[in-house]
């Protein structure tokens, strides 16, 4: 063994929270999403600072050299980014790279040990088309020429057209001989997915609840696709009525007024029952909220909506509950108690950025 | 660890030109072992700060896996690691191709001369490789004893505190502490005063009139207080004075040195990064271009010398500042743009062209490598010239759009800038200044405050460590938002009060 395993392996055991559990909350991610374009993410890197006297960063700046004017906007103002400090430890910054979002969902599933998902039941209306290359045709690129085929032929024309002789066995194949490897598509059945966010648009929604929700969807968006051929995404958003919108849309919508959680479930049991029947589909609703649900007993029809119809109809439904600037509510708590050990549902609590890490652990990492 | 494994042949060769070239440049080093690593070894010691044996500590895993994750994904490869030791160890990496490993030796025997030159390095301890070993073998041998956690857990206490050192102190001698006993024994006794002595009674009034025994009693009182008072000066070695007076078991004493004596010796590299960086880059560049590389090596050669020295907006990068701080150097000493004839000359025109031909670049540079440390470098040698020159530039953050700016580009300005962040390296100024406030043993230490605040849950944090070995209430004066603050730490919760 390294040496250096020893070291390693604990500090496995205390970002998993196994041991020194004093030490996790120094531990932080890094940021998982890319900065400028889809394309440019950083890798999750846990690291662990240990606390010492330091300088709040954003009062300090610093020195860099480069092109600019004055006033030019070099970084964002992440308290990781833009130290700019001479002799600054190596791997006290984020670390950005180049990366496709396939090799992105590798890294996400090695980091957090992400199990493969197991797709339910037998999917016989989705097919997709495979190619194999199992025929044989008489026109083709040199490349898939079929020499031994191609041989037989040249062979077959000569003994039957008395050209072929035993002792001096010279095949000489022409154009009319030379058949070519071709491929045959047979249908392969396929398991596909689809992903239904809901989210509360609530006045208590405000945009760092909605840059959590994005964040999170992201990676469960990056892993999905992983695993899945293909992936439909719905969005859903409600405050006290649900209504299905597009993607920019839901994003940026901004609503007021109360929140009636039963809304979206009814709504998303409807596009299921209508579009996406549970035999053929692998069905992910997604819902968060900041868990302040009307009181007016609408907790209970949600509960009850989640039992008997969307539980059962899902691979999985996972619920987040954001935590907004007039805290959250309680609608977390009530899921708990409700569906203490139900497997076919992840809740989580995503409170800040570095609870992203967890909660995609939470919702992915059951590999249903 | 056995390090007498010598290297491949045509490496040896290579080394003993590159040697000769160094020497013949005048550089002047320890002998130099190298020794080529595979990719894991080398992220190995490379995480273990360079040496083969370390104590166990998870933060060695921690460094492991980020280096070797950015190894994985192409993000970073190290190339080059060499320790200051005599003799001295450097570390190639296994299949680079030749250039690289040319580079490298060039670039390392530089390293080295500064190491064994420069004289912040001259109180380092060149035998630090069996140091390093000897803490290991200390430090297993108390979580053999104590367990893997207690020992474990209080590292993680030092290491938290192990930024509280005084980066001059080895230069400095000063006088020992007066009392050795940290909370004076005995009661208490309220100050009695004589006087002066008086041979008849009715005299008394007269030669100690009450005023005067007051005074006296008053007197007595301050120098009680001052024996009570200590450290007698505030002290910048916190971790020296925590191992004098805190009521440490013998165990937790052994880490506690053991964790300040890598400190100081990690200090000096800290202390001379830009400059030990650019003098290694400065020497490669010239060894190479103008000794070692062959033809069909150009391109090579200037793809990792570019590598080397780029630049991004937001980061400073110490090779090229170095480097190209040195080289200013060499021309301004070479073409005699120094001193007051050319410090005072008006014309803009006639300094651009200076040339005195005096060619004392190259003496100068020696002796900047041997007298210098970053903060004085900086100092002495940034000019406006060389700024604008290298396009540098001050940042400052904007809390209304979230971004960091450019602020300035000012000469004094990005200077002062610049030597902020490298005194005392960009960490904030912690001293003791009493060991025994409000007479009851409680730590008072004081932040010198320079204009940016304490990053606060940190601190609050790191007073919490300072309890575990202080055992007293923690005090930190400091200023919060332009007003000065108290922060206490008792021991079960934290409190922060305007003073």
């Amino acid at each position: 063994m390294q040496r250096v395993q020893r070291d390693l392996n604990r500090f496995r055991q205390i970002v998993r929270g196994q041991i020194k559990k004093n030490l996790r909350k120094y531990m932080s991610q890094g940021e998982m999403i890319g900065r400028q374009g889809k394309r440019l993410v950083s890798i999750p890197l846990p690291q662990i600072d240990i606390p010492r006297f330091r300088f709040g960063s954003k009062q300090a700046g610093g020195v860099g050299q480069g092109e600019g004017e004055v006033g030019d906007p070099i970084a964002r103002g992440d308290p990781q980014e833009g130290e700019g400090q001479a002799g600054s430890e190596p791997g006290e910054h984020i670390i950005e790279v180049d990366i496709t979002l396939e090799e992105l969902a590798q890294i996400l599933g090695e980091e957090l040990e992400l199990p493969r998902i197991e797709p339910k039941g037998s999917k016989k209306n989705i097919v997709s088309e495979k190619a194999k290359y199992t025929r044989i045709r008489r026109v083709g690129p040199d490349s898939l020429r079929h020499f031994k085929r191609t041989y037989k032929e040249a062979l077959r024309r000569q003994i039957s057209s008395g050209l072929y002789d035993p002792h001096n066995p010279v095949i000489i194949p022409i154009h009319d001989d030379v058949r070519y490897r071709s491929w045959k598509e047979t249908p392969v059945p396929e398991s596909n997915a689809i992903i239904i966010y809901m989210m509360d648009v609530s006045g208590s929604m405000g945009r760092e609840q909605k840059d959590l929700v994005r964040n999170t969807a992201f990676w469960i968006e990056t892993w999905l696709r992983s695993q899945y051929k293909q992936i439909e995404i719905r969005y859903i958003v409600h405050d006290a009525a649900a209504k299905e919108v597009d993607k920019e849309t839901f994003y940026h919508i901004r609503e007021g007024g109360g929140t009636r959680i039963s809304s979206a479930y009814k709504l998303c049991d409807k596009i299921i029952n209508e579009r996406y029947p549970p035999t053929d589909w692998n069905i992910y609703p997604f819902h968060f909220s900041d868990g302040d649900n009307w009181g007016d007993g609408d907790t209970e029809i949600c509960l009850k909506l989640l039992e008997t119809e969307l539980l059962p109809k899902s691979n999985l439904f996972c619920y987040g509950q954001v935590r907004s600037m007039y805290g959250s509510g309680s609608f977390l708590y009530e899921l708990q108690q409700h569906f203490e050990d139900d497997d076919l549902l992840a809740t989580s609590e995503i409170a800040r950025h570095e609870d992203i890490y967890d909660a995609i652990k939470s919702f992915l990492g059951k590999g249903k | 660890m056995k390090r007498n494994i010598s290297l491949p042949p045509d490496l040896q060769k290579t080394w003993e030109e590159i040697e000769e070239y160094a020497k013949g440049y005048g550089l002047d080093f320890f002998p130099i072992i190298f020794e080529v690593l595979d990719y894991k070894t080398l992220y190995e010691v490379a995480a273990l700060g360079g040496f083969p044996i370390r104590y166990p500590h998870w933060r060695f895993g921690m460094e492991y896996h980020q280096l070797s994750k950015g190894y994985t994904y192409g993000l970073s490869v190290i190339y080059e690691m060499v320790i200051n030791t005599d003799p001295s160890y450097a570390y190639l990496l296994e299949g680079n191709e030749m250039v690289t490993q040319k580079m490298v030796m060039a670039h390392v025997s530089a390293h080295v001369d500064f190491f064994k030159n420069n004289m912040w390095f001259a109180h380092t301890n060149r035998k630090m490789l069996d140091e390093m070993a000897n803490h290991a073998t200390r430090i297993q041998r108390l979580i053999n004893r104590y367990g893997h956690e207690a020992v474990e857990d209080f590292i993680d206490v030092c290491l938290s505190l192990d930024n509280l050192i005084d980066y001059h102190a080895p230069y400095i001698k000063r006088p020992g502490a007066k009392t050795e006993v940290p909370i004076a024994g005995g009661e208490d006794e309220p100050p009695t005063v004589e006087g002066l002595k008086v041979n008849r009674s009715y005299m008394q009034n007269y030669i100690n009139p009450p005023e005067f025994l007051e005074q006296q009693r008053q007197k007595l009182i301050e120098e009680q207080d001052k024996v009570r008072h200590f450290p007698e000066n505030p002290q910048k070695d916190i971790l020296l004075f925590l191992m004098n007076y805190a009521p440490l078991e013998r165990w937790q004493h052994t880490i506690l040195e053991i964790i300040r004596d890598e400190a100081y010796y990690y200090a000096p590299q800290g202390m001379t990064k830009i400059m030990n960086e650019g003098w290694a880059s400065y020497w490669h560049s010239r060894i190479m271009t103008e000794r070692a590389m062959t033809d069909s090596e150009v391109i090579s050669f200037a793809d990792h010398h570019a590598g080397v020295v780029s630049t991004s907006p937001g980061r400073l990068n110490p090779y090229k500042l170095g480097l190209e701080l040195l080289r200013d150097i060499e021309e301004r000493w070479d073409k005699g743009k120094f001193g007051k004839e050319y410090e005072e000359c008006d014309d803009i025109q006639a300094k651009r062209n200076w040339d005195r031909q005096l060619g004392l670049g190259r003496q100068k540079l020696f002796e900047v490598r041997q007298l210098y440390n970053d903060i004085t470098f900086i100092d002495e040698f940034l000019t406006p010239e060389f700024i604008e020159q290298q396009m540098l530039f001050s940042f400052e953050y904007n809390s209304y759009n979230n971004l960091y700016e450019i602020a300035s580009r000012e000469f004094e300005t990005i200077k002062e800038k610049l030597l902020f962040q490298l005194t005392n390296f960009g960490q904030p100024y912690i001293s003791v200044e009493n060991g025994n406030h409000n007479n009851r043993g409680e730590l008072y230490l004081k932040h010198r405050h320079e204009g940016i605040d304490l990053k606060l849950d940190y601190a609050n944090d790191t007073m919490h460590n300072l309890h575990i070995i202080w055992t007293r209430p923690i005090h930190l004066e400091t200023v919060i938002d332009e007003a000065p603050h108290l922060l206490t730490y008792d021991g079960n919760e934290f409190r922060k009060q305007k003073v």
